[in-house]
């Protein structure tokens, strides 16, 4: 390969095509994401469903946000996730990438759906409707639809590595709703609020929500992490498995 | 390593020119993309009769007036411009002066907006009612006009 170590970062991912050392990685790393996903999803629950204060304005319904909010924030990462793993794919060829973001898609997709739905129930009480066609709805109902273009096309060909190059260039493409959904809320006048947390003037919302918010995000995170690297694994077995059969078969 | 960055330079420049098709897209479709208009754009475009929009901005204070059967007229402002409304029916729970609102409906023949919904503006503070309270009493209430919300209950 010719890896010059000037190329240092480009050394460290190349690393890790080697799938026997993912593995180790992925092994080491599982245990800890899964503890602290536990740890911080009971905090986080407790405190934001039970230990939290309602809002001046919302009431009780505030709870609602300490799913709704890392939903969505996580909906954004792990798209954004995959379409940096699907440039590595297309540029590097690098074999654990496209596995990345056919193990994320579903995932992303679920936190899509969950951002949806809990902004539905959010949306009748406070706004007086489930659904508007603003721009931030409009752009997170998109991404959705772009996970699961992402899932079907990296199944839709006979052989693997045509699916996921073709949901690499998908992903790539569909990168360019991520700003949009984020600066939706500035850019045009939506019925959706502006960030409250993700601001430049710092966050608008009171420590004792802000808290509670932030445990459920790092909650989020490393449930995604485990889940990832468990369906990773799973696929990585899969394909062992795929190749044996080919091999006893010729054999 | 030819091939590698001659990839890279090919993607790099197709994502950068649909970035570009998308900037100039979203720049076209700007009236489309906006989710209301303020009373201020209402005035200087005179709608014709029966045009269905979106109208937002602020429940104008003390312009509340309610008739029989949950008939309710009020006056939506933009701090410059401010738009009478009728309406009919159920208000969500967080409609109230100085509350950001949207309506939807047409302009009547008398000159007032006709809303068959009216939907809340929720804005971006969140706090507990205590906080509100203490700010209320120490002066640093509303510092931005961004936010005018939930001076007063109507109710």
């Amino acid at each position: 390969m010719g890896l010059k170590d000037r190329n240092r970062p480009a050394a460290t991912m190349h690393r890790y095509a080697n799938p026997a050392r993912f593995l180790r990685l992925a092994r080491a790393v599982q245990p800890w994401a899964a503890v602290l996903t536990i740890i911080c999803l009971g905090a986080g629950l407790y405190l934001g469903l039970f230990a939290s204060p309602a809002d001046y304005q919302q009431g009780e319904s505030v709870r609602i946000m300490y799913v709704h909010v890392p939903a969505a924030w996580m909906a954004l990462f792990v798209y954004t996730s995959m379409a940096a793993a699907s440039f590595a794919a297309l540029v590097w060829k690098h074999p654990l990438a496209d596995l990345f973001a056919k193990a994320a898609a579903p995932i992303g997709a679920g936190f899509t759906l969950i951002a949806l739905a809990t902004g539905s129930l959010w949306g009748k009480p406070m706004w007086g409707a489930w659904w508007v066609w603003d721009s931030r709805l409009t752009s997170v109902l998109v991404l959705f639809f772009l996970y699961l273009g992402h899932i079907a096309l990296t199944n839709a060909f006979d052989e693997p590595t045509r699916g996921a190059r073709a949901a690499a260039i998908l992903a790539l493409v569909g990168f360019v709703n991520v700003p949009i959904i984020k600066f939706s809320v500035d850019w045009w006048n939506t019925l959706h609020q502006p960030s409250s947390v993700l601001r430049l003037d710092g966050p608008t919302i009171d420590p004792s929500m802000l808290w509670p918010l932030l445990l459920m995000g790092v909650a989020f995170t490393g449930y995604f992490l485990c889940v990832v690297i468990l369906r990773m694994r799973a696929e990585i077995a899969a394909r062992r498995i795929r190749a044996l059969r080919y091999s006893r078969a010729a054999g | 390593m030819a091939p590698k960055r001659r990839r890279m330079t090919i993607i790099l420049v197709a994502l950068g020119l649909l970035s570009a098709a998308t900037v100039l897209a979203l720049t076209a479709l700007e009236d489309g993309v906006v989710f209301f208009i303020s009373p201020t754009d209402l005035a200087a475009q005179t709608p014709k009769p029966g045009q269905r929009l979106r109208l937002g901005g602020l429940v104008e204070e003390g312009s509340i007036q309610r008739g029989d059967d949950a008939q309710i007229t009020f006056e939506v402002t933009d701090l410059e411009t401010a738009v009478p409304v009728t309406y009919t029916g159920i208000l969500p729970d967080l409609f109230r002066e100085g509350q950001g609102v949207v309506v939807e409906g047409a302009m009547g023949a008398d000159g007032r907006f006709a809303a068959d919904s009216v939907l809340a503006k929720h804005d971006e503070n969140y706090m507990p009612a205590e906080v509100a309270e203490a700010l209320k009493k120490s002066g640093r209430w509303q510092e931005g006009a961004e936010t005018p919300a939930t001076t007063g209950s109507t109710e």
